[in-house]
């Protein structure tokens, strides 16, 4: 039995425009495992990996209530440091976005401002964090090209790249594959398998066969509600709610 | 059936513009081009400028031009960048709501009622603060040019940084990034062919504006000097063209020359709208990868 690395609790969103995101939800990150967050679009993961970055802090929000505890502390806190949060809770998007700099100053960056200035201490870093993403022997050669000039798969190995420069104790990847090719999105799936035992993962895949995959626990999040959490191994197979043996069965969604 | 006639409407619309700038060029070089044939070219680029005498050196004309521009553009510059970045990436949305009307409103005042103002307000000012000779100087132009470019500077590049998708300033803020670095370092540098147009559209607003310069310059065509040619009087070569035309005798050598004038500022305009329609076209490519 693994430990909790995240833990929230009784925690609610409304945006201003009146929609309720998540209602109530409590559920335990696993610390070093693969949480999955899975369910039809508009059930609220996004806004969840969204509310444990902070990042929620740029959108519209009406209201918050309940807590989100990261190593006992919680981060829903208004004294809370979110430069430090965001660097301990890495997140990956959708869509792979480059900055507008070349490929190592993407991955520097992250490291300048949180106050890296060893220009030795740099390089090292980023071509450590370039080869843990499986990026370094694609782009050893051109480091100062453009972030955008590789293709969508190297982008978003490199966005991957940028996190784990960093050293993050979470990674949130919100469907990391939607836009990548087969051979990638497996490269991305094992990489995540390798690094599970350091980082502690949070993905909400884009559909159910990447979920039962890569899951080691799951959540069935419908319309803001959390419906079914377990086991990966025990959720897809045998799911105790009606709603989530449908949703896994494909009978909507 | 309809569609047809309307096209053709605008084909020959488009078509009579293109003709109309052909033949505006035309003329500029018909009138302007005999002056290489009157004035030696060792005397046109002199220092002196007294056309009643036959001195026709443009270059203190030329220095007026460039330095009423240059110091303009270094106030416009920062305070539209400013201005743009603060609308755009800072203001909350009732303050934003006041501003934008603002700075249209703002742009939309005849350079003529500037003048006016530069005249009556802004010289005595500058006059008693500095204790100058006279308040009509390179400075009081430039400050006055750089009230007329800064709204075109500001909406031009506040549309560029609006156009920057917000998932860029995700992804910075996501690594830790606070708002001023990612303003600095991430979204300026995104939007950055759409910035630099901006600036361009405003040198050439500033280059072209006659106006406002003629009444608050001095209208003196001395050369520059030094640093001091600042806070004395200067004239631009749009001044000159617009204050003399009306005096000179068509087809006289002067008459050639101010048209001859009139060639230069053009090229001026045309290399500075290759250079921004340059970045614009970069920044629709740029724009398109990320789509
Ligand atoms: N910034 C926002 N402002 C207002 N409503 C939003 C915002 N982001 C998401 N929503 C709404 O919140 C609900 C949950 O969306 P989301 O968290 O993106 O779910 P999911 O990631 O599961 O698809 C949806 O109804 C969506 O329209
Ligand atoms: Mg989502």
């Amino acid at each position: 039995m693994s430990n909790s690395k995240i833990s929230i609790r009784n925690y609610s969103l409304r945006y201003s425009d009146g929609v309720q995101a998540l209602k109530n939800v409590s559920l335990e990150i696993h610390a070093n495992a693969i949480n999955v967050l899975f369910g039809p679009s508009g059930g609220g993961k996004s806004s969840l990996l969204r509310s444990i970055n902070r990042l929620i802090d740029l959108a519209d929000v009406d209201e918050t209530s309940g807590q989100i505890l990261f190593n006992g502390v919680n981060i829903l806190d208004k004294e809370m440091p979110v430069s430090q949060l965001r660097r301990k809770i890495g997140m990956v998007f959708s869509r792979p976005i480059p900055l507008p700099k070349s490929i190592f100053e993407n991955v520097a960056f992250g490291l300048r401002v949180a106050g890296e200035n060893d220009p030795a201490v740099l390089h090292s870093k980023v071509e450590e964090a370039l080869k843990q993403a499986y990026l370094w022997e694609e782009v050893y050669d051109r480091l100062d090209d453009p972030g955008i000039s590789i293709s969508g798969g190297q982008q978003q190995r490199l966005c991957l790249a940028r996190v784990l420069a960093l050293e993050p104790e979470v990674i949130m990847l919100d469907e990391p594959t939607s836009a990548l090719d087969p051979v990638t999105t497996a490269r991305i799936e094992s990489f995540l398998q390798e690094i599970k035992d350091r980082i502690t993962v949070i993905i909400a895949p884009h559909n159910m066969s990447q979920s039962a995959r890569v899951a080691d626990y799951a959540t069935f999040f419908l319309q803001g509600e959390l419906i079914e959490v377990g086991a990966g191994s025990k959720l897809f197979v045998n799911p105790q709610d009606q709603r989530t043996q449908d949703y896994v069965e494909g009978r909507f969604g | 059936m309809k569609d047809k006639v309307i096209t053709r409407i605008i084909k020959i619309a488009g078509f009579s513009s293109i003709i109309i700038v052909l033949m505006i060029f035309y003329f500029l070089l018909k009138e302007g081009l005999p002056t290489l044939g009157e004035v030696a070219l060792s005397d046109l680029f002199t220092t002196r400028w007294y056309p009643i005498e036959d001195y026709f050196g443009i270059l203190p004309l030329f220095s007026g031009s460039l330095l009423v521009t240059f110091i303009s553009i270094a106030i416009a510059l920062p305070f539209g960048i400013g201005t743009a970045v603060y609308i755009a990436e800072i203001a909350p949305a009732r303050v934003k709501e006041i501003l934008k009307p603002l700075i249209e409103i703002l742009a939309g005042i005849p350079s003529v009622v500037l003048g006016f103002i530069g005249i009556v307000f802004l010289s005595p000012t500058l006059r008693e603060t500095f204790n100058l000779p006279t308040g009509l100087t390179a400075f009081t132009g430039a400050l006055l040019l750089a009230l007329i470019s800064v709204p075109t500077i500001v909406s031009v590049a506040e549309d560029a940084l609006n156009a920057v998708p917000q998932s860029y300033r995700e992804a910075s803020y996501a690594l830790g990034v606070t708002r001023w670095q990612t303003i600095w370092q991430v979204t300026l540098p995104a939007a950055r062919s759409g910035v630099i147009t901006a600036v361009m559209l405003g040198i050439s607003r500033t280059l072209g504006e006659t106006m406002a310069v003629m009444m608050v310059t001095g209208n003196a065509p001395t050369m520059l000097q030094g640093i001091q040619s600042i806070f004395k009087p200067t004239r631009t070569m749009t001044a000159t063209i617009a204050s003399e035309m009306g005096e000179v005798a068509s087809g006289s050598t002067h008459y050639h020359v101010l048209f001859f004038i009139g060639i230069v500022l053009f090229l001026f305009s045309l290399i500075i709208n290759i250079i921004s329609s340059h970045f614009s076209e970069k920044n629709r490519k740029e724009k398109e990868q990320v789509v």
